[in-house]
């Protein structure tokens, strides 16, 4: 069991190593206790969250990567690294370091993940640490740091990205439904700047709990709270995700539900059909046993990212791989239409992102029509301008 | 759905003797047709080369690439979604004969000969050899991942295969069953043409924005053509489809999201020009006669036809849902 585990660090050898190549170690970091990956909490499958640790799709990607990097005459190594508590990080950096790992695939809670990168580049002789699994705006922001990067799509992404689409359909009347959680506050704060940022207007902003005592009726019936006739869509911000999945359909008045249910914007879609997506989703499927998730695909693209990097230049030391990740020098193949690269302030990685239901991909962000000066990625999330990241390489 | 009849202004047009000579050789292929695969109809459309639509064929299910046997009587197409490789016969206006492919076929090409289709079959990561007569699979070649373009050279000896995933083209050795050489190219190189009389193989890099220009002869990377279009986002020229003049002078490029084709010299490597034509524009074909270049667009669900003297487009028409390929029998 993975849980009682002390420490799991098992190893994957690609299936063809050629001898002559030089082997890269890379580490696939996630923690036993992360309640995201309970199976209870897995079975519940809540859009927009992991449907499984990271594992399947760094395997993927490495395995997709073989035949570029075998001409390239490198080969890359997966390390399954399962780090116990958050006490156990100092170990797992020692067996990284005696591994030589330099690169990181981080699936971690923020807490944690925000102590590795601050821990690795000195317990590992310089680290390059990929995000893909919190979409935190601090992490990119005031929090970021210049090892760190993200093929995670920000909350602030995907709340624009949804407030394009309404824009788009000229569904200017939200009404703002929130949670307790501090999670939500956050959302709800990005979701304000997004409304804002494309002139939209909520009429007006509820809390919502999860309650069954009459006495909270108000707080927790989805008729209550949304009998106000004016608005036009109901945003939903509930991070958790279990009231929001019992919105939708179970309005006062015959409103789209939007934000955690509903209508989302999501890093990957099973259904994409388009740009090469129905291979990916099927060489996931046969090796996970599940369809690709956002957080799956992001993982996907972390490995996807070093194995790039390494068949540009597999002798660069780890600071110039970083150097070419951030500084946008990279074009990568996300499988989702327009090449992809890092953006140099926060290390974000611009990508389009899917609005989408249960059942499929309705609009691709950017929004046909949506402009920027330079790159019309940059209209989904925090702006060069706009940036409050002052670590950078 | 059969083939229908041509118009009676089409008639009219031909005459008399045309309509003898069309009834002395009712089973010879029909000449003055376009033939374009529509992946979500199950079907090949009809048009005659002016861009009139005349009729439509029933395929296997998600028609992709498409040939002409060497005799063209008949015009193969490969089955995304049914595996399988279908077999028209021109004359009948039906598909008479399937031959079970690997799983997610995609582009394939045939050897000199005719007898031996070579396919790349997307889901296994392999290059697949298929007997034409028999059906059944040769052998296989192992490619990196999402292998997609494919072409056999004039000798018949080797083949070139894209893998999307890989960023290479794999040298394949038809005789000896095994890649020669992988060599390195531009991001999700897509597909073929052959320049400068077989010395030059052209590959387009679908998130490159660019051709790659490789020498047959020792497997060099001799350039790379970018492509700028002035007013569209760098990040939308996505090229696939190309397709060699008929002087052999010239490369057209379909450039995918920017919706336009350009037309590159060959010996001097540089853009002569862009024309706008419908939304990601991919699949290409020119008629024999170079006049005319039609461009399957795969985002507007239309095909355009330019004018290659004028370098204007003449026309777009519907072709049904997601056109991939089109063939010109003049």
């Amino acid at each position: 069991m993975r849980a009682a585990a002390l420490l799991l660090l098992t190893t994957l050898l690609a299936p063809t190593t050629w001898a002559a190549n030089a082997v890269v170690n890379v580490a696939v970091v996630s923690l036993a206790s992360d309640a995201r990956y309970a199976p209870r909490r897995l079975e519940r499958a809540y859009p927009g969250h992991p449907a499984g640790r990271p594992w399947a799709a760094a395997q993927l990607a490495a395995d997709d990567a073989q035949v570029e990097l075998d001409t390239a005459g490198v080969s890359i190594k997966l390390i399954d690294a399962v780090l116990p508590n958050a006490e156990g990080l100092p170990r797992l950096l020692a067996e990284l370091k005696a591994a030589r790992v330099q690169h990181i695939v981080a699936a971690l809670p923020t807490p944690e993940l925000r102590q590795l990168v601050a821990a690795a580049p000195a317990a590992l002789g310089g680290a390059l640490v990929i995000n893909t699994s919190q979409n935190d705006d601090a992490l990119r922001g005031a929090q970021c740091a210049p090892q760190l990067l993200h093929t995670a799509p920000s909350q602030q992404m995907a709340t624009d990205a949804l407030a394009q689409y309404l824009a788009a359909r000229n569904w200017r009347k939200p009404l703002l439904l929130q949670g307790p959680s501090a999670d939500d506050v956050l959302l709800a704060e990005a979701m304000n700047r997004s409304f804002k940022r494309y002139g939209l207007k909520p009429v007006a902003s509820k809390p919502f709990k999860l309650s069954g005592d009459p006495r909270e009726r108000d707080l927790a019936n989805p008729r209550l709270l949304t009998n106000d006739r004016e608005h036009e869509v109901v945003a939903v911000l509930d991070s958790d995700g279990e009231f929001a999945r019992t919105l939708p359909y179970a309005t006062q008045w015959p409103r789209p539900v939007v934000g955690s249910s509903g209508l989302m914007a999501l890093a990957w879609h099973p259904q994409w059909e388009r740009n090469g997506g129905p291979q990916l989703s099927r060489r996931f499927m046969r090796l996970a046993q599940r369809p690709m998730t956002g957080h799956d695909w992001a993982a996907w693209m972390a490995v996807k990212a070093v194995a790039t990097v390494l068949a540009d230049n597999p002798r660069a030391p780890i600071a110039t791989q970083l150097q070419r990740l951030r500084g946008g020098a990279i074009a990568l193949d996300g499988f989702k239409g327009p090449r992809l690269s890092f953006r140099p302030w926060d290390g974000q990685l611009r990508q389009p992102l899917f609005l989408s239901h249960v059942d499929g991909v309705v609009g691709t962000a950017p929004l046909d029509g949506v402009l920027h000066p330079t790159e019309v990625l940059d209209t989904l999330g925090v702006d060069q301008k706009e940036s409050t990241c002052r670590a950078q390489p | 759905m059969k083939p229908t009849a041509p118009t009676p202004g089409v008639w009219r047009a031909l005459g008399l003797a045309a309509l003898l000579l069309a009834s002395a050789t009712a089973h010879a292929a029909p000449t003055n047709r376009v033939y374009v695969s529509s992946e979500k109809d199950h079907q090949v459309l009809v048009f005659d080369t002016q861009g009139e639509r005349v009729g439509s064929i029933a395929v296997c299910q998600r028609p992709r690439h498409m040939m002409f046997n060497p005799g063209r009587s008949q015009l193969y197409v490969s089955c995304g979604d049914s595996n399988q490789l279908g077999v028209v016969d021109l004359a009948q206006g039906r598909m008479t004969r399937t031959v079970t492919l690997g799983d997610s076929p995609e582009i394939f090409d045939l050897s000199p000969d005719g007898k031996t289709v070579y396919v790349s079959i997307e889901d296994e990561n392999v290059m697949a050899a298929y007997d034409m007569d028999k059906g059944g699979k040769l052998f296989e070649v192992k490619t990196g991942g999402e292998p997609e373009g494919i072409l056999v050279m004039p000798d018949g000896k080797t083949a070139y295969v894209t893998s999307e995933v890989a960023n290479v083209v794999h040298l394949i050795d038809l005789q000896g069953r095994k890649v020669l050489k992988n060599i390195k190219v531009g991001n999700r190189p897509r597909r073929f043409a052959l320049a400068a009389d077989g010395q030059e193989l052209w590959v387009s890099n679908e998130l490159g924005a660019s051709v790659t220009v490789l020498s047959t002869t020792d497997q060099k990377v001799l350039a790379t053509v970018d492509f700028k279009l002035p007013g569209m986002r760098a990040a939308d020229i996505t090229p696939v489809g190309l397709v060699p003049s008929a002087d052999g002078k010239s490369v057209w490029v379909g450039l995918g999201r920017a919706n336009h084709v350009a037309e590159v010299d060959v010996a001097t490597r540089q853009v002569k020009r862009q024309v706008l034509v419908g939304k990601r524009a991919w699949g290409l074909t020119l008629h024999p006669d170079g006049k005319t270049l039609y461009v399957a667009n795969g985002l507007s669900d239309d095909m355009t036809l330019v004018d290659t003297t004028s370098g204007k487009a003449l026309r777009s028409v519907p072709v049904g849902r997601v056109p991939h390929t089109v063939l010109v029998a003049p």
